[in-house]
């Protein structure tokens, strides 16, 4: 029974199924309560999550989400099925941290992780279309590094229960979520009582979502970066296939479900101020790719045992804090009386998206191996 | 040629493995411990027509990759 479902998983139509599954239940959780353009989104989620800690104290985006936890445990659980679990550690961890706080402060300065800019397009939120501009032009950049040698090292064995400490904080995260204490009067566990955080699609359907993502996308290795880089490094349409499906079944249930609102001002949790989606990106691609994989990639992989994978995760929700504590985070537009007021990032958190590359450039001239 | 990806996160052991093929290695041998690796390297392989062969030992899988038309 496993080598059938893995095959037709691995194969041409395994991963279109995946991008669409992903696809539809995201638009179906911004449905059922989730923020719109916003049915899973691995860089907003995770900084719910940071604030929902108390790591940050920006009131509107406080909510352990229970997609994330999903997508972890059901990649661990696959990794399990499947006999495919490996606790493996020892490649440049703490430069796999600095990644994620970058990749983070990037994906902030656009508002979304890749996941999230493919579901902005798929309600018609036109500045995505200069995210993934930008996305593609960092991950163009990685790809030169790839080319050249560029590689974080070896990653080795490691004694098996180190690879179920990321599953192991899911778990805590979730008791965390449905017993929501307090710990002190004014202190955490936060959740937001207006805002992005506090909307939300009931917690068994958001688990349940996040369970499905997590078992498949473990199976397929669907990654958003991985698409672009493969195509632009050796041809290979493999995961692009996915991600087409994704924005397409996603598109198709906004427009069954009337959640297309085509426009480029004022989109939901949105900004229309290009620089700051071409450079948050750019930042966030060039992470990406230096990391190997996506967002939603690094937790499948946190799931099945990559415990560097797990290092970039905490990166991802230090940078979340970090955005927001030094207000470097983008400001969506607003409409106020009729006239839109354009969001973007402050000249604080341009110079941080411009640190953050710096830093990525840094490492990708500076790690490099002789090929 | 022999290509050593044990420990590689993807994409490296693709790209040791395309480099060997832009320079017209064959037969390839290149060894993984990894599924992910393992499939990577196949899809690569077949798209630019080698026959891959594989020996599986613990953890450890030997692919040998070998030109279509036998050259």
């Amino acid at each position: 029974m496993r080598k059938p479902i893995s095959r037709f998983l691995t194969s041409r139509w395994g991963m279109i199924v995946t991008g669409a599954t992903i696809g539809t239940l995201a638009a179906l959780l911004q449905k059922l309560g989730n923020p719109p353009n916003m049915g899973v989104c691995v860089a907003c989620f995770e900084r719910d999550i940071a604030g929902a800690l108390g790591l940050h104290r920006a009131a509107v985006v406080q909510y352990i989400r229970p997609e994330i936890l999903g997508f972890v445990l059901g990649s661990m659980l696959a990794a399990f099925i499947f006999r495919d679990f490996k606790a493996r550690t020892g490649s440049a961890p703490l430069v796999r941290f600095f990644l994620g706080v970058f990749a983070m402060i990037g994906a902030l300065a656009f508002l979304g992780c890749p996941w999230r800019a493919l579901l902005r397009l798929a309600g018609g939120d036109l500045n995505a279309i200069v995210g993934l501009a930008g996305l593609t032009i960092g991950i163009a950049v990685g790809d030169q590094f790839l080319k050249y040698g560029f590689n974080l090292g070896r990653s080795h064995k490691t004694y098996h229960s180190a690879g179920l400490i990321m599953p192991a904080i899911m778990v805590g995260l979730l008791a965390l979520l449905v017993f929501a204490p307090k710990f002190s009067v004014d202190g955490a566990i936060f959740l937001s009582e207006k805002g992005p955080g506090s909307l939300h699609a009931p917690l068994i359907i958001s688990l349940a979502a996040g369970l499905l993502i997590g078992l498949i996308a473990q199976r397929t290795r669907f990654c958003t970066m991985g698409s672009i880089r493969d195509v632009l490094l050796v041809g290979d349409f493999h995961l692009m296939r996915g991600v087409i499906a994704l924005v397409v079944s996603a598109f198709v249930v906004n427009l069954l479900t009337g959640q297309v609102n085509v426009g480029i001002a004022a989109q939901p949790i949105a900004h229309s101020s290009h620089l700051a989606n071409l450079a948050g990106m750019i930042l966030a691609g060039l992470a990406f790719v230096l990391a190997g994989g996506c967002p939603g990639r690094q937790l499948i992989l946190s799931g099945e045992g990559d415990t560097d994978a797990g290092i970039f995760v905490l990166g991802m929700i230090t940078g979340a804090a970090f955005a927001h504590n030094f207000a470097l985070a983008a400001k969506p537009d607003k409409m106020l009386d009729g006239v839109v007021q354009v969001g973007g990032v402050s000249s604080v958190g341009m110079t941080a998206v411009l640190i953050g590359t710096a830093f990525c450039l840094i490492v990708g001239f500076t790690m490099r191996e002789k090929i | 040629m022999k290509i050593d990806a044990c420990g590689l996160s993807c994409p490296q052991p693709v790209i040791l493995t395309n480099n060997a093929i832009n320079n017209d290695e064959s037969p390839i041998f290149i060894l993984v411990d990894s599924e992910c690796a393992y499939e990577n390297v196949q899809r690569l392989a077949n798209n630019k027509g080698y026959r891959v062969e594989t020996e599986k030992t613990g953890e450890r899988i030997q692919m040998k990759l070998t030109r279509e038309n036998g050259k």
